[in-house]
């Protein structure tokens, strides 16, 4: 019974998210007011943290919280008022709004015809079943006391495995925050 | 302290940083904080060079092996890169002449450099400078080398710009900048190379410069490989260290601050392509096949330096451009040596050449900062400044005498040593190419003596003796360019002991590799004949020189006079046209002189051809004329010219300019290539 | 659960963020229009680090939002300057390569 409830509550909650996901994301590229379209992305980014934590991948879905909704829409609306972008309902499309809906859903019958084909049948298996299953990639196993395996963290990895990409973000990261004062600055 | 010396460039690299963020709340202005961290850093390599010297006590007849330390870089895909040091004679004679001309250049840029607006950046530089040319000597592969390599360009490119408010500054830093960076590509293809070299030879790849000589000369690598890396660095080593044709920044070069010059010139920047050389010497030796004697690129390059160098100082007015076409020429002798296997000779030419060429760009700068008044120019503002300075005076003397080669002074022993080699390891040519420019060393220098210290004084200024923080600085360097020489004289022998081509492998002698390297490495023997043959032929420079300045004897107003001298004068005086081959030519594209080329020869060439056979055959064109051309050839031309036209408007709509329609076009495209990739995968 | 249902959920978001960058006109719709097509990249990679039972997805879709952020402000300070330059953020406007 509890089993089947595990099995369950999930796949509900999936449908909710992508649900309001997709509509959000939608309005995001139809809606007529700039503001609204940035509310909308909030709407789209929660919910991918949603899944996220659904994925047991509870940093990953924080980050996105922290970073996402955190900085990068703020970012957005800072742009949208430093640009005086109209707040009220305007024309916010270019002439070719049909071929560019003609290609993104060619594109998407594409993917999805692939997708089925591809990964049809497969399952996601989530935690519980993980250490039984035996596919943890060696390199992050580690033995707690009693020999029993702790599920690697993702920190460990990004600073072991990981840690000269890391650092190659960083200097990406150094590199942004210079170039986009140097590019935004009056002079 | 030899186990320790990664202390060596690390003291000046914490030096920089200090001064940048404290420096202007020092007293001194952050010139202490330099003075101090180059000043220790040349104590700990006297250390060095005396227990490398020590060991020679205790040695055994096989020699003293570097020594080496190494740790773990970085590793990535599984291989493990290393970054270490590796002591030994070389490196320890390096950061000596390094540490020590840094210390006295930064003495003396107390004074010359008084009141500078960018007093402190300047010494921040100038410890940057000495920190990354130390890493280059210290480092123990070519990757390390490679970091120092660049960090010394950039240091050169800082300094040289000092004075960036004025164009022509910038321009002379961004031209030294660009014609080095043309070089280092050669560089960083040498040092990938450099990896698979050892990869070839061992199974496992390394930049280690020890296994990288090895590698070279131990016969497994395939010849094309060691030949293209040899290219590649020399390359490197045309670009920095000023050689025939990519010279030509090195005398712009001198926009810089005056000791910032003599840094470069003695013991940073352009030697930094003779030290590639010499480390890395087995790449050199059995790529371009130096032990069979003949010609060969390297050598080659060298001898061409030497005289373009030497015939160019002739015709400059300006006191520094005379001393900056010295050094290109002195370098070109470096590089040649190595060029004929005379490895010893070259490293010890460098030695000299140091303090040399480091006293005469300080006097130089001496003299224009309390003689001439700022100025350079040596027939406008200087002459007859031996009465007034005669501290400087004698020191320069000193300089010139031992640049000019005569005896017993350093540049005599060390130059002496390069035309020994090359006359015996069967490098005739090179022999008179070195005799020919020991003659025009000789000259040049009388003429750049007699124009600044003797006769009437020129200028405006009120010229007097430098301070001390000047002279003595050029008193401790006139020391060593008279005695540095004797170090390699005949029954003293030291400095081949000490530093012998063998470090190339990592130990004095070798025993796998001995017959590889020595057996035609030629260590020469002192020749009483050929060395009073090139001090004499230096005494007739001099003499001849001094005839024409001095004694007012000679064809004077010889360029006013006869027309071939005159063209050969302007040639000089327009440096042989190479900048104007660059910029012009290269550079500016070819639309100038080959547009107008190609407009001569349709006037000239092919109207002629035309009309002469248009003449003849103008009653046959007559009637083709109608049928042929007009009908035919005029239709077919005008409908591909049409097509393509109309074929051009269609598309012409696609290049809207903007940036969605062509992002359309590319989802679109990706789009139908996924399609069509599925189509196919499902057929199959 | 199934993994397609992920990985559709993301092809979906993919192509609603190509329609976008395709047919928005405003600078800044756009630059979020791209973050709707790095959100679904994301979310692949996590999907694919759940099914895989291994963390590089993780680690991945962490690296994809560090650069998305660098993106967006180095998005933004170029619309900052397209409006400065015409005085709107219309990428209409921007056709200086016009042939």
């Amino acid at each position: 019974m509890l089993a089947e409830y595990n099995a369950v509550v999930p796949d509900v909650a999936f449908w909710i998210i992508a649900v309001a996901m997709g509509l959000a994301a939608i309005r995001v590229v139809t809606t007529k007011n700039i503001v609204h379209a940035a509310l909308y992305l909030v709407v789209v980014l929660a919910g991918a943290a949603a899944l996220y934590i659904l994925l047991t991948a509870e940093f990953v879905g924080w980050v996105q919280v922290l970073v996402y909704i955190g900085a990068v829409v703020i970012l957005f609306l800072f742009g949208i008022m430093l640009t005086r972008a109209p707040r009220t309902d305007t024309d916010l499309d270019n002439n070719q709004r049909w071929a560019a809906a003609i290609v993104a859903l060619f594109f998407m019958g594409v993917l999805i015809v692939l997708l089925v084909d591809a990964f049809g049948a497969k399952h996601i298996v989530l935690d519980d079943n993980l250490q039984a299953s035996g596919r943890l990639t060696a390199d992050f196993v580690k033995h707690g006391h009693n020999g029993q395996v702790v599920r690697p963290t993702v920190g460990s990895a990004i600073f072991q495995q990981y840690v000269l990409p890391f650092e190659a973000i960083s200097m990406l990261l150094l590199a942004a925050l210079v170039g986009a004062v140097a590019l935004a600055r009056r002079d | 302290m030899i186990d320790y010396a990664w202390v060596i460039p690390l003291v000046p690299a914490i030096s920089f940083v200090l001064i940048l963020f404290f420096g202007k709340r020092m007293k001194y202005k952050g010139a202490e904080i330099g003075i101090a961290a180059v000043g220790a850093s040349f104590v700990m390599a006297c250390i060095v060079a005396g227990q490398w010297i020590a060991k020679f006590h205790h040695a055994p007849e096989t020699g003293v092996k570097a020594v080496t330390h190494a740790g773990l870089w970085w590793q990535n895909g599984g291989q493990k890169i290393t970054a270490g040091i590796q002591i030994d004679g070389l490196a320890a004679m390096m950061m000596f002449v390094v540490t020590l001309i840094s210390l006295l250049v930064h003495i003396y840029s107390t004074a010359y450099m008084h009141d500078d607006r960018r007093y402190t950046y300047y010494f921040a530089a100038l410890s940057l400078f000495t920190a990354s040319m130390l890493l280059l000597v210290v480092a123990d592969n070519t990757l390390l080398m490679l970091c120092g390599w660049e960090l010394v360009g950039l240091c050169s490119f800082m300094l040289i710009g000092h004075w960036w408010e004025e164009e022509p500054n910038s321009n002379a830093a961004l031209k030294a900048f660009f014609t080095t960076r043309t070089g280092d590509v050669g560089l960083l293809i040498g040092v990938v190379l450099t990896w698979f070299m050892v990869k070839a030879a061992t199974g496992r790849g390394s930049f280690n410069i020890v296994a990288v000589n090895k590698a070279a000369l131990g016969g497994k690598v395939s010849h094309t490989l060691v030949l293209v890396c040899a290219s590649g660095l020399l390359i490197a080593i045309i670009g920095k260290s000023g050689q025939f044709p990519l010279h030509t920044w090195l005398p712009d070069a001198m926009a810089g601050p005056t000791p910032v010059s003599a840094l470069i010139h003695a013991a940073t920047m352009v030697v930094a392509g003779v030290y590639l050389g010499a480390r890395l010497y087995g790449i050199f030796w059995s790529g371009f096949s130096i032990g069979h004697g003949g010609v060969n690129v390297m050598a080659a390059i060298g001898g061409i330096t030497i005289i373009i160098g030497a015939v160019l100082a002739f015709v400059q007015r300006d006191i520094k451009k005379v001393l900056a076409y010295s050094t290109i020429s002195q370098l070109g002798y470096m590089v040649m040596a190595l060029g004929v296997g005379a490895w010893t000779a070259a490293i010890f030419h460098l030695f000299t050449h140091a303090f040399f060429k480091a006293l005469l760009f300080l006097g130089a700068g001496s003299v224009s900062h309390s003689g001439s008044h700022h100025s350079f120019d040596m027939k406008e503002d200087m002459g007859g400044l031996r009465k007034y300075m005669p501290q400087t005076f004698t020191t320069f003397v000193i300089g010139a005498i031992a640049l000019a080669g005569i005896f017993p002074l350093a540049g005599f022993w060390s130059k002496d040593e390069i035309l020994v080699t090359a006359n015996q390891g069967s490098y005739d040519v090179f022999l008179y190419v070195g005799l020919v420019g020991a003659f025009l060393t000789a000259a040049y220098m009388t003429r750049c003596v007699y124009l600044t210290f003797f006769g009437e004084y020129r200028g405006h200024g009120h010229p007097h003796e430098s301070p001390p923080a000047i002279t003595v600085p050029l008193w401790i360097l006139a020391f060593f360019a008279v005695v540095a020489g004797i170090l390699n004289a005949p029954h003293v022998d030291l400095f081949k002991k000490w530093i012998n081509p063998s470090s190339v492998v990592g130990r004095t002698v070798d025993p796998e590799l001995i017959h590889h390297i020595f057996a035609r490495f030629t260590e020469p023997t002192f020749d009483t004949t050929a060395a009073t043959i090139s001090v004499l032929i230096a005494l007739v420079g001099i003499a001849i020189g001094a005839l024409y300045y001095f004694g007012d004897k000679g064809p004077h107003g010889l360029t006013q006079r006869s027309g071939a001298a005159k063209v050969g004068y302007t040639f000089l005086e327009n440096k042989y046209y190479l900048d104007h081959l660059y910029t012009d030519v290269i550079v500016g594209g070819v639309k100038g002189p080959i547009a107008n080329a190609s407009y001569w020869v349709n006037q000239h060439v092919i109207d002629g051809v035309v009309n002469g056979a248009g003449k003849g055959t103008s009653l046959l064109a007559n009637f083709t004329y109608d049928v042929l051309d007009r009908k035919v050839v005029d239709g077919a031309i005008n409908e591909t010219a049409n097509a393509t036209g109309w074929v051009g408007g269609r598309f012409r709509g696609l290049q809207s300019g903007k940036v969605q329609q062509y992002a359309l076009v590319l989802f679109g495209a990706v789009g139908l290539a996924s399609f069509v990739l599925a189509l196919v995968y499902v057929v199959s | 659960m199934m993994l397609n249902q992920f990985l559709i959920l993301s092809a979906f978001l993919f192509c609603t963020g190509i329609y976008g960058v395709l047919a928005r006109r405003n600078g800044v719709l756009v630059l979020m229009s791209v973050e709707l097509m790095l959100n679904a990249v994301n979310i692949n990679l996590v999907a694919f680090s759940a099914f895989r039972a291994s963390v590089e997805g993780q680690v991945f879709a962490l690296f994809v939002i560090t650069i998305a952020a660098a993106e967006v402000g180095i998005g933004l300070a170029i619309v900052l300057l397209i409006y400065r330059n015409s005085r709107n953020s219309d990428l209409d406007n921007i056709d200086q390569l016009k042939g």
